[in-house]
């Protein structure tokens, strides 16, 4: 039996290393450890709780947005604050965004050429590419001209003898499958999609002053003023620039990004049955309106049960680390649930350089949450299979359609194509609701209502002298969720658990594998030596690793450190 | 024999890429690149290094003439922020051509290879082109227990930074991070977490701090390079002049507020709304070196001030530690004055942030740079 190792894992945010075992061309086994570890919570004990969302939002970049909004809601819920109307439209103008932004990014950028082989568009026809694209929409950017133009291009670029970062890839695979035609129409929007995106984008800086890391979130709203009558606070011309790039988001999602996912997919249905994994779900549910009310439902699923959706209740996680390089003072085994988090990292791994991990000891800075017990895999498909097995009417419009379309049955969804779907679905299904967020908001406005901020809780002196609370968001990647106990006007501890946690945890103290290392087993590999197999179904997750590993000793006890020797 | 003639052949192909000489601007064109953007891009990137417009043509001049530099992007422990601010880089086409062109051979956000392809990508590049390539570092390098908080393909990113960063013509430290440690240098910083200068002593580093950095400064500092064949001056905290070079209270769109006594007190109160100053909110302008009031992010479309929230003084050495809290008024600046009060505020500012960083023992080097007058005045 052969094992193998990727890493780096490429194209995916942080550090990332994947252990195989292969038998008979299959992964009868396999191990995801994450390499990298900073200790932000850790770092967070004793500041001030209103600067939180600052801190963890630094967890990531790729994410820019979503721990700030998980810890500021743990913050306002610690205190019983509740937003004015417009913050909360606000909130979720730049978390829809943020959503439809980075869906499409992770598809084109991260994603696509594990599908798709830009050298095999050198050989096709661009008028037969402009045809094939011009049966899948009426994108304007249809031209055999302009395919021409963007495959001459590619032409240039390779004979200049220097790839660049498409250098030494798996190009030429025999698990490439689609034809010349379709890659050039891939590899063009390809492009398109890089230009697209830090356009779109820009409704982060209107809000918020800059994308990465806007800056215009607080502890009871936002900062960002609103006001017709000046040219400092959120007016009407911003709105609508704001309404035109929504518009450009959404005439993108629907007119390149689904029509090629739809013609990607068709050409790797039998990755309609590879990847499954776990087959438990978990969503926390998002976009909250004035009441609370959440668009996406909330929900849990448990081995592919459409039928019956689980109420997710914050008190039943706990994570564990016995797989991980950190101490636990509440013994092999134990879990501890995020508000009692007292993790103190200890790295036990082999001395660099190294060229194997000892799997059957701890392998990974990345901990083991679980829900009463059970790994749950979370992301764009668990939310799109929580909604539509609650019945959430647009989810099940578009569901039913993109299957239609593939010619599939909902089964065909647990796996890495279903992955991969449920992310366009996810993007379309928001792309479309968020330009009526913007609506209510200018709505809101005109009916004279400016307000984005509730001071009543700001001075800390208001305070209790202790509390604690918890913030969840779904984010892109999925169920994320930030936990805070504050005293004394300080930050005593602070713990995320974050989708790519859940998502790459390793195995816990029973032996139960994460979602990566359940996805993999199965998995077959044409070519050991180039594992293009692996990264589909590892990319079909959409890792994000920074976001994964942190520590959470902050509650003030004093560890005792041991040196690792 | 056959074998023997492959070879030859091979070296003989490797030998024409090598020779094969392309400047930037014969590049642009044959990738279809109108002259007049080329020029659009020259001219920004002339007003992003602070040169004065005359100097655009030049700039198109020697970009004209320079052969195609290798670049190597290593993520150390780090967010990703500064490679997405890559992304949202201003001037789309040409500045995202222009990096295309500096041959990004190593990037693992974004490169197609993966696992041992992708080590030999680095591997290649850095051999081939030793002492040639520009190398930039995200994210920042842990120091303790022999580096393993931090690994990549097995090796400690300590030792990767090494071999890497020691062997290139320069490294850009993008962001706070890589520049000085950034959050993870953060007290108690549990992983002994230092910037590039400190991780690989000898080796010759331009730091483009905040957070993340401005991809315009980024675009421009390779220009510079590019352009004048040499990197560009540095203050004592090893950042560009031309982007560090001016207090962001200086520039502030908000300064007349301040000079004025007109104060935000209360988020969304009418001064909020009206667009006053936001000293008294916690903004670390006063405080911090950088251009985000001219230049600014998204194509200009924004920066901090302006969207309501103050300056986090984000690239400052140890900014974590001396700036935070994040609502917490700067000490010892009075709340109004004219003019020349407020320069002497500046002043005053200046000491106290440094003495925040002595305290801490953070800096190796209080600040002794770049402001003639003050310098005068005190």
């Amino acid at each position: 039996m052969a094992r193998i190792v990727v890493d780096p894992i490429t194209r995916i945010e942080g550090h990332l290393r994947i252990e195989a075992e292969i038998e008979g061309g299959f992964i009868k086994d396999a191990w995801s450890s994450a390499t990298m570890f900073r200790g932000i919570e850790k770092i967070l004990k004793g500041r001030d709780p209103r600067d939180a969302w600052f801190w963890t939002q630094r967890f990531c970049g790729v994410c820019t947005t979503v721990h700030s909004i998980a810890s500021v809601r743990a913050v306002e819920d610690a205190l019983k604050i509740k937003i004015p109307p417009n913050a909360q439209l606000i909130r979720n103008i730049i978390m829809g965004i943020q959503n439809v932004q980075d869906h499409v990014i992770h598809f084109y950028h991260l994603h696509a050429l594990d599908w798709v082989d830009i050298t095999s568009g050198l050989k096709a026809d661009p008028t037969k590419t402009a045809a094939l694209a011009a049966s899948l929409s009426d994108w304007p950017n249809n031209s055999a001209t302009y395919f021409k133009a963007i495959q001459d291009k590619v032409k240039a670029f390779v004979a200049s003898g220097r790839l660049g970062p498409f250098a030494n890839a798996y190009w030429g695979h025999p698990a490439y499958k689609l034809p010349p035609e379709a890659n050039l129409m891939a590899t063009a929007h390809y492009l398109e999609a890089l230009e697209w995106q830090k356009d779109v984008i820009k409704i982060h800086a209107i809000l918020g002053s800059k994308n990465p890391h806007p800056q215009s979130f607080l502890v009871g709203g936002m900062s960002i003023p609103i006001d017709p009558d000046s040219q400092n606070a959120l007016n009407a011309d911003k709105l609508m620039e704001i309404k035109r790039l929504l518009k450009k988001a959404q005439d993108f999602v629907e007119k390149v990004y689904i029509p090629d996912l739809l013609a990607v997919a068709s050409f790797y249905k039998e990755w309609a049955a590879i990847g499954g994994g776990l087959g438990n779900y978990m969503s926390y549910g998002e976009f909250p309106d004035a009441n609370g009310n959440l668009w996406f439902p909330a929900g849990a699923l448990l081995d592919k049960d459409l039928s019956k959706v689980i109420k997710v209740d914050q008190g039943k996680i706990a994570e564990y680390v016995d797989h991980s390089w950190f101490d636990n003072s509440a013994g092999a085994g134990k879990g501890l649930h995020p508000y009692e988090g007292e993790t103190e990292v200890r790295y036990t791994g082999p001395k660099p350089p190294y060229t194997n991990l000892d799997t059957n000891a701890k392998y990974s800075f990345v901990k083991s949450p679980r829900y009463e017990e059970k790994a749950m895999e979370v992301g764009p498909l668990a939310r799109i299979l929580v909604a539509y097995a609650s019945g959430h009417k647009e989810t099940k419009a578009v569901v039913d359609l993109v299957l239609g379309k593939l010619g599939v049955g909902a089964p065909a969804l647990f796996s890495t194509l279903g992955r991969t779907a449920a992310r366009g679905i996810d993007a379309l299904l928001i792309a479309q609701q968020t330009p009526k967020w913007l609506d209510e908001l200018i709505g809101n406005i005109a009916k004279g209502d400016y307000r984005i901020h509730n001071n009543e809780s700001w001075d800390p002196s208001t305070w209790p002298l202790e509390a604690k609370g918890y913030g969840f968001h779904e984010a892109p990647r999925g169920a994320l969720g930030h936990w805070i106990k504050i005293k004394d006007q300080k930050i005593q501890n602070y713990q995320a658990v974050v989708p790519s946690t859940w998502n790459a945890s390793p195995r816990d103290a029973k032996g139960q594998r994460g979602a990566y290392e359940a996805a993999l087993v199965g998995t077959p590999v044409a070519d050991a030596n180039k594992p293009l197999e692996i990264l589909r179904t590892i990319h079909s997750f959409d890792p994000c690793l920074a976001c994964a590993v942190h520590v959470m000793d902050v509650n003030g006890n004093e560890v005792v450190r041991v040196k690792v020797s | 024999m056959s074998e023997r003639k492959n070879s030859e052949a091979a070296d003989k192909a490797e030998q024409s890429l090598e020779t094969r000489e392309f400047s930037v601007g014969e590049i642009l064109k044959q990738r279809g690149v109108s002259r007049r953007d080329f020029l659009k891009f020259c001219s920004a990137m002339t007003a992003a290094m602070s040169l004065p417009a005359s100097f655009a043509p030049s700039v198109a001049q020697a970009l004209d003439e320079v052969k195609r530099p290798t670049l190597v992007w290593l993520n150390f422990q780090d967010c990703t922020g500064d490679t997405e601010a890559l992304l949202r880089a201003a001037n789309p086409t040409v500045g995202e051509i222009i990096l295309d062109i500096l041959s990004v051979d190593y990037h693992e956000t974004i490169m197609a290879a993966a696992g041992h392809q992708a080590d030999e990508a680095l591997e290649t590049t850095i051999t081939k082109y030793k002492g040639k390539y520009l190398c930039v570092v995200e994210g920042s390098i842990s120091m303790k227990d022999d580096g393993v908080y931090g690994c990549t393909s097995g090796k400690t990113h300590l030792e990767i930074a090494r071999r890497v960063c020691g062997s290139a013509l320069a490294t850009i430290a993008i962001g706070t991070c890589a520049a000085y440690g950034g959050i993870a240098a953060a007290i108690p910083n549990p992983t002994g977490a230092v910037g590039v200068r400190d991780a690989v002593p000898g080796a010759t580093v331009i730091n483009l701090p905040g957070c993340p950095c401005n991809a315009d400064n980024l675009t421009a500092t390779i220009v510079h390079y590019l352009v004048f064949g040499k990197i560009p001056a540095m203050d004592s905290k090893g950042r560009p002049l031309f982007a560090y070079g001016k207090r962001i209270h200086d520039n502030c769109e908000r300064r007349p507020h301040f000079d004025a006594g007109q104060y935000v007190e209360h988020w969304g109160d009418d001064a909020h709304r009206k667009g006053f100053c936001l000293y008294k909110m916690g903004c670390k302008g006063p405080a911090t070196f950088h251009n985000c009031p001219t230049q600014r992010y998204n194509e200009k479309t924004s920066w901090p001030v302006a969207s309501g929230h103050g300056c986090a003084g984000c690239s400052e050495p140890q900014f974590w530690d001396t700036m935070s809290p994040l609502y917490r008024r700067l000490p010892n600046v009075p709340g109004f004055g004219i003019e020349a009060t407020a320069d002497k505020i500046g002043l005053g500012l200046v000491a106290g942030v440094g003495a925040a960083f002595a305290v801490h023992g953070a800096l190796n080097a209080l600040r002794k740079d770049k402001e003639p007058e003050e310098t005068k005045e005190g």
